[in-house]
């Protein structure tokens, strides 16, 4: 099988500080990785570089899109870019402030990118919207209110909702759960399993909770200080961890 | 047409001498080919703003300086000016436009639209459909259609640079979700020859059909902002609408009071302090036109 | 005609000219205001007029200011209106203000700055108390005879000697940004160095180009200096009060004349056409570094025809605070903001555009009266039937469709 995305020796730097060193790691459509390490070990910085948010000084990343054609992400022109980011890709925010306008309702959250792609008949935008919302357990009756008086769970899940619209191949999350109550994260993860599977995605998915990677992650990479120390199939890493410092997240994480 | 007997308000007036101390329409030479210059590139990339190094003229910036300095840099001796503001020829900004140019030029000028060969404009495009060969200038307050969405200009022309109007169509869907309809009057945006959103300035949506495919030279000129922008001569122009919620126009209960049109756009005109309202065209040489034609007819008949 | 809308003609304009004409003219009885008694006598109103107006003539701008019934910003409307006659025939070779014949220089800094500190004619420490002798007219006030000021000598600027010592930025132009391609495609990284010294590259000309966001400082200091005095002034108290705060200390303004010269390529040398009076000031700021940049003082420059030392001022804190962008501080505060400042410094846009809202605006507000009367009768129509909201939604667009086909 063809991987999706092949990111080979990325390096990011600020000034001295090597936030990602010389990352490399292949990702096989359907796949879930979750990448793991404390803050500042450069796992969101990895995202951004991935998804082209900040410019990164050495390596490659390359994508096989929906033709099969490969795509080197960091020279590829900024409106194919920006196009490919709206269709087949996707980014989850652990703020939901930053992946949803906040100022419109959850419908045209959900329609605004395939009013984006060209969409311009209102009703099929609302059977779809409505259709998302179902996905993702929210209420029909919610399409016309803004995200703004939904929880904390319902914004994540709309920010999925809103994505997943254009039916994307690849979906990088940032702390998707982070600041989400027990038993909010549960449900959002359930949904998150079922998704992946029925729709057949691949994510990158980057948190500090080794209990997300455990439910979500087909494989694993742990990071720290900007390189990965770790790495391989998430039951095998976390039940054996080789690096010391893999050994302390896996000890220090208690285990429900 | 009708005739017209000479120095009625319909008819050419014969051209004035020019003011003397003043280069022909104001501007010197060198400023009038850079602003040609803007225009040309405008028709190059129809709807495309073009930014120009505006010029503060006699008039304040927001009463028209885009569209005098635009008319001032095409002019030539052999015009024939015509100039409307809210449609008409006789409010007080079209006057004091038109006497400008007559002042600084010392062109002929009309109030008939099918006699102008340049027409300035504010908020309104005439009844009359344009020909070919009219250059049609419109006065632009705000060039940027999607200011209210974006207000950084920076951002604003990356989204143009990559045709990211989906914002723009959010905004719709919001309408259309909260009132049931688009609930945009006037400035209603368009889509130029299918590639670059464009404001028409403060026409109302009513005019907007007019644009499309249009004979004439259309040029906008935003001064303040200092922008220029154009649609050539037949040239798909297209209001942003839905499949199922299709782009329309507003229309009147009444005919116009004075000359029965009923295809025209109207004026609601309060009479009285007990509510009395009356609706007039806005185009007042349409509806001049119309009254002599029936009047003219009516004689006959009689 | 039964009725006549209400349109003006061109004899209500005649008149409305001939009233303002009267009115401004007052009481004939009252000896007319000569050009050089506003020139003598108004210096600080002629020299805002000037610097807005953008257009350095002392009697212009007084013929503008007798002209506007007083009205500063309209007298800097019509010389700027009238300069767009002009052509532009040369540019001049950058001032040299080291060599200014200074009637007024300070430094808050350094007690004794090389060159001596001179108060000059200032309000800043006199009694703000009425006077009422000046009420009545023939006064005379003689100048008191001060020590003989060698205006032969150069006047060092005091940052020059912070710069000698590494611990202030050199000036810069900033960033790359669009705003300096010029028509030729040029790129300017043109910046004041007050020391009569070409960059080597021309400067933007915001007269001649259209301002385009990003831009550099060439461009964002001539918006500046010509921007309104009351706007710069009220986002340079801004950034004091904490909305993107500098630091700043007053590290130099001087007043004075300074020589304006040209070089015609077809002389082959420099002509001095003029001596002009500017207002300069060099602010010194406050920076705390960064990954790439050692802590260090920047500096904020402000530059303005006449005796203009509030605007020269608050410019000079404006210009340090676009500088923001380019030294990677956060941008926290309106006066960081590169296109809101821009965008909104100058008072001949301003004045046009808020009080464009004059001109009949009755086709729009037609257009939006009929939209009006619409979503009300929508809005009638829906909540005159009790169902359940969502059904009545329904209804809604159903109806719009309707309305709209």
């Amino acid at each position: 099988m063809q991987p999706l995305l092949t990111v080979n020796n990325l390096s990011k730097y600020y000034g001295d500080l090597k936030a990602c060193d010389r990352i490399s790691f292949t990702l096989y459509p359907g796949q879930v990785l979750g990448i793991i390490g404390e803050s500042g070990s450069g796992k969101s910085t990895l995202l951004d570089s991935i998804a082209g948010h900040v410019p990164f000084e050495n390596g490659i990343v390359e994508y096989c899109d929906r033709d099969n054609n490969p795509i080197d992400l960091r020279t590829l022109p900024e409106p194919r870019r920006r196009k490919l980011m709206k269709t087949e890709w996707g980014f989850v925010r652990q703020n939901p402030r930053d992946g949803l306008r906040m100022t419109v309702t959850a419908g045209a959250n959900i329609g605004e990118r395939l009013l984006d792609v060209g969409e311009r008949h209102y009703g099929n935008i609302r059977t779809e919207a409505l259709e998302w919302l179902s996905e993702v357990e929210i209420p029909h009756g919610r399409i016309d209110d803004f995200p703004s008086t939904f929880s904390g769970g319902m914004q994540q899940r709309l920010q999925l909702a809103r994505i997943l619209v254009t039916r994307p191949r690849i979906v990088l999350m940032d702390e998707p759960t982070g600041g989400l109550d027990v038993s909010v994260q549960a449900r959002l993860l359930d949904l998150m399993r079922s998704l992946v599977r029925t729709l057949h995605l691949s994510v990158i998915l980057v948190t500090h909770d080794i209990g997300v990677v455990r439910l979500l992650a087909h494989r694993l990479m742990v990071m720290q200080n900007g390189q990965v120390v770790e790495s391989g199939l998430t039951d095998q890493v976390l039940d054996d961890p080789h690096h010391p410092y893999t050994q302390q997240l896996v000890n220090a994480t208690l285990i429900p | 047409m009708t005739s017209s007997s000479p120095g009625s308000p319909g008819s050419p007036a014969p051209p004035p001498i020019p003011e003397p101390g003043f280069n022909f329409a104001y501007l010197d030479e060198q400023t009038k080919r850079a602003i040609r210059r803007a225009i040309l590139k405008g028709v190059a990339i129809p709807g495309h703003q073009i930014p120009f190094s505006s010029r503060e003229m006699p008039m304040s910036y927001g009463w028209g300086t885009g569209g005098i300095q635009v008319t001032a840099s095409v002019i030539g001796q052999d015009d024939t000016l015509k100039v409307i503001d809210q449609g008409a020829d006789d409010t007080t900004n079209a006057v004091n436009i038109r006497r400008f140019f007559k002042k600084v030029c010392g062109v002929a000028t009309t109030e008939k639209t099918e006699e102008a060969t340049l027409i300035q404009t504010r908020h309104r495009i005439p009844e009359k459909p344009l020909k070919a060969g009219q250059v049609f200038v419109y006065q632009v307050p705000m060039p940027e259609p999607l200011y209210f969405i974006e207000p950084s200009r920076t951002e604003a022309n990356k989204m143009h640079a990559l045709e990211e109007y989906g914002p723009m169509y959010v905004k719709l869907y919001e309408d259309i979700t909260k009132f049931g309809r688009i609930s945009l009057a006037y400035d209603y945006p368009v889509m130029v020859n299918g590639r670059h959103l464009m404001n028409p300035s403060p026409i109302p949506r009513f005019d907007n059909p007019k644009m499309d495919m249009n004979p004439a030279l259309q040029l906008f000129g935003a001064g303040r902002e200092k922008r220029i922008y154009a649609i050539p001569p037949y040239t798909q122009v297209k209001s942003l609408d839905f499949e199922d919620h299709p782009f329309s126009v507003e229309n009147w209960e009444h005919p116009c009071e004075f000359c029965g049109a009923t295809d025209s756009y109207l004026d609601e005109v309060v009479i009285d302090d007990q509510g009395g309202r009356m609706w007039i065209c806005s185009d007042t040489d349409y509806c001049e036109q119309r009254q002599r034609e029936q009047s003219g007819s009516a004689q006959k008949l009689g | 005609m039964p009725y006549v809308a209400v349109k003006g003609g061109e004899q209500a304009i005649r008149n409305a000219e001939a009233l303002l004409k009267a009115k401004r003219r007052g009481d004939a009885d009252v000896p007319e205001l000569s050009l050089e008694q506003i020139k003598q006598q108004m210096q600080l109103a002629v020299n805002r007029v000037m610097a807005e107006g953008s257009l350095y003539d002392p009697d212009l701008a007084a013929l503008a200011i007798k002209q506007s019934w007083g009205d500063l910003v309209e007298a800097a409307f019509l010389l700027r209106a009238y300069r767009t006659t002009l052509p532009r025939l040369y540019y001049s070779e950058p001032l040299d203000t080291s060599e200014m014949a200074i009637q007024r220089r300070i430094s808050a800094i350094f007690k004794e700055a090389p060159g001596g500190q001179k108060l000059g004619p200032t309000f800043d420490y006199i009694h703000r108390l009425l006077d009422f002798k000046l009420a009545a007219e023939d006064n005379t006030f003689p100048a008191p005879i001060s020590e003989e000021y060698d205006t032969a000598e150069a006047t060092p600027r005091v940052a020059h000697m912070l710069e000698q010592e590494g611990l202030v930025m050199p000036p810069s132009n900033g960033a790359q940004g669009n705003g300096s391609q010029t028509e030729s495609g040029m790129v300017g990284t043109a910046h004041p160095t007050g020391d009569g010294q070409r960059s080597g590259v021309e400067p933007f000309d915001i007269t001649r180009q259209s301002l385009n966001t990003p831009t550099n400082r060439d461009a964002r200091l001539q918006n500046l200096a010509r921007g309104d005095e009351g706007f710069l002034l009220s986002m340079a108290y801004s950034t004091q009060r904490g909305y993107g705060k500098n630091h700043p200390f007053a590290g130099e303004i001087r007043v004075g004349e300074v020589e304006v010269s040209i070089f015609p390529e077809e002389l082959g040398f420099e002509i001095a056409i003029a001596d002009i009076t500017v207002t300069e000031v060099q602010m010194v700021n406050q920076f705390k570094g960064n990954k790439e940049i050692p802590p260090q003082f920047t500096q904020g420059y402000g530059l303005t025809f006449g005796y203009n030392e509030r605007k020269a001022m608050a410019m000079a804190l404006v210009d340090r605070a676009l500088q923001a962008k380019d030294l990677g501080e956060s941008l926290d505060g309106p006066a960081q903001d590169e296109e809101f400042v821009l965008y909104h410094s100058d008072n001949i846009e301003a004045q046009g555009f808020v009080q464009h809202l004059k001109l009949p605006h009755y086709i729009d507000f037609q257009a939006e009266l009929n939209l009006i009367r619409k979503l009300r009768s929508d809005y009638e129509h829906n909540n005159s039937q009790p169902e359940a909201s969502e059904k009545s939604k329904k209804e809604r667009s159903t109806a719009a469709k309707e309305a709209t086909s």
